[in-house]
């Protein structure tokens, strides 16, 4: 192995995102249960706005189909993923606030 | 790998969000339906300037001479004849007290379709043909239909039926609350929504006669004068109620209860617009 | 209890044209109920349509039928007046059979 200047930031670099992806692995139940909370409260929040997806209902789903399974990892990345659609939606239904005039017949 | 595409998406979609939203300078008016109606019909007329006024109310057949005239031979022969035919019977059956239909509507429930939906003033809200069948149910003890298909979808068949060639005549006195849920109803209309960002007009205004997929889009001037539909893809039935809940599920937005406020406005607004054009209910499309 | 065909068969002279409608579910056999269990197939396999005793028109039909189908064609000959007997059977056994006069 031919040794290079700069290297050894790249094996740095690799050891972060390794032990970063270590961390990922050891997601635990209580990892879960605050990641689909805040999930949870987004998607309630874009209930309120009466402005849902789909979307985040079926990633809601596979989070606890995934924490019921054991299998914490996928369960924390699909209530991440139903949050920031949750979060999206209530964008959505804020920005189209004023948004819809624009497409208005006058 | 599928949370991250979805993840993935959602950053997409809020990207596009902030790529559309216009900061809208249009100050807020006092809503007027006649001119919001004038506008709406002069809309489309000039966009379809072949498209007899009347005609706007067949939809895709409207858009598309091939389909109209496969359409025109099927009329023969319509699907929605065993529901309209069973929704006769089920008009004309009492209820469990003796009661009929007849008794909750003017004039005996022939030919008021073009009437709905009507804004009560003493409830402040928007009622359809729907509802009120509803409530003339439960008024007399019987347990309420699905709004989406099948009784529901044979009784509002019939009346539309008997109502056939009558032209829209939607009312909106002159109370504040009606006015409001006329805005309301086109608000929601204009609004995009769910996880693909369509407003009913993005299909209905900005690309009728153009394909979705493998259908054609309807222009939204008239589009609730056929209704309900026998439609090809449900292989059945379908009410209003229906129309509004799996259209918001199609663009991913979780649907809302049937005759919720917000389709209840929508129903005013798209009615009112379409004053004029003729009922041709029941309906069959694609 | 009304027959699941409608028909309606129009002489023009030298040709007759026939048109029907037929009441029938036409399960296919791979769809799925809200359950999650498949409906059973359920289709008309063979419909006739019978004319001065020789069948006009014959058709073999599988799931790829919708529901409700509905029919057009024409024949050569056939008189105002004249009786056209259309019947079916499906895959179930069951079967309907109705008469209708050539208008």
């Amino acid at each position: 192995m031919i040794r290079k200047p700069g290297m050894l930031k790249s094996l740095g670099v690799v050891a972060l995102i390794a032990g970063t992806t270590a961390a990922f692995a050891a997601s635990s139940e209580a990892d879960f249960k605050a990641a689909y909370a805040a999930a949870e409260a987004a998607n309630q929040e874009a209930g309120k706005l009466r402005n849902q997806w789909t979307t985040t209902t079926a990633a809601l789903a596979a989070a606890k189909k995934a924490a019921a399974a054991g299998d914490f990892d996928q369960a924390v990345a699909s209530s991440n993923a139903a949050e920031a659609l949750a979060k999206a939606s209530i964008f959505q239904a804020t920005s189209e606030k004023e948004a819809w005039k624009a497409i208005e017949i006058r | 790998m599928r949370s991250t595409i979805q993840f993935a998406s959602a950053v997409l979609a809020l990207a596009a969000l902030a790529f559309n939203a216009m900061p809208a300078a249009v100050a807020t008016e006092t809503p007027d339906p006649v001119a919001d109606a004038r506008a709406f019909k002069k809309y489309f007329t000039e966009k379809f300037p072949k498209v007899k006024l009347e005609d706007f109310v067949n939809g895709p057949y409207s858009m598309n001479e091939d389909m109209h005239r496969q359409w025109e031979e099927k009329e023969q022969f319509p699907p929605y004849d065993f529901s309209l035919e069973a929704g006769k019977e089920m008009f004309a059956k009492p209820f469990k007290n003796g009661k009929t239909y007849a008794d909750c509507f003017a004039n005996q429930g022939i030919g008021i379709r073009q009437n709905y939906p009507y804004f009560d003033e003493k409830e402040g809200k928007v009622v359809t043909l729907e509802l009120a069948l509803n409530r003339c149910r439960e008024a007399n003890g019987e347990a309420p239909l699905s709004y989406v298909k099948d009784e529901m979808a044979a009784l509002t068949a019939y009346m539309a039926f008997t109502s056939r060639g009558k032209p829209f005549d939607i009312k909106i006195p002159n109370d504040p609350r009606a006015l409001e849920a006329f805005q309301n109803g086109k608000r929601y209309f204009y609004t995009r929504r769910g996880q693909l960002n369509f407003s009913c007009a993005s299909c209905h205004v900005q690309n009728p006669g153009e394909r979705i997929r493998a259908e054609i889009l309807a222009p939204a001037l008239g589009i609730l004068n056929a209704m309900p539909i026998y439609r090809s893809e449900w292989g059945g039935m379908g009410t209003i109620s229906r129309r509004f809940t799996t259209c918001n599920s199609q663009i991913r937005g979780v649907p809302l209860e049937p005759q919720a406020d917000e389709y209840r406005d929508l129903e005013y607004y798209l009615s009112y617009v379409s004053n004029g054009l003729p009922i041709s209910g029941p309906g069959a499309r694609p | 209890m009304a027959s699941s065909i409608r028909v309606r068969a129009t002489s023009s002279g030298e040709t007759t044209e026939v048109q029907a409608l037929i009441q029938h579910p036409m399960d296919s056999g791979f769809v799925k109920d809200a359950k999650g269990e498949l409906i059973p197939p359920h289709f008309i396999q063979q419909l006739t349509f019978e004319y001065d005793g020789k069948n006009v028109f014959i058709a073999d039909w599988g799931p790829a039928v919708s529901k409700d189908p509905y029919i057009k064609f024409s024949f050569k000959g056939g008189k105002k007046g004249d009786d056209l007997k259309i019947s079916w059977i499906d895959n179930k056994g069951a079967s309907d059979t109705t008469t209708a006069k050539i208008q």
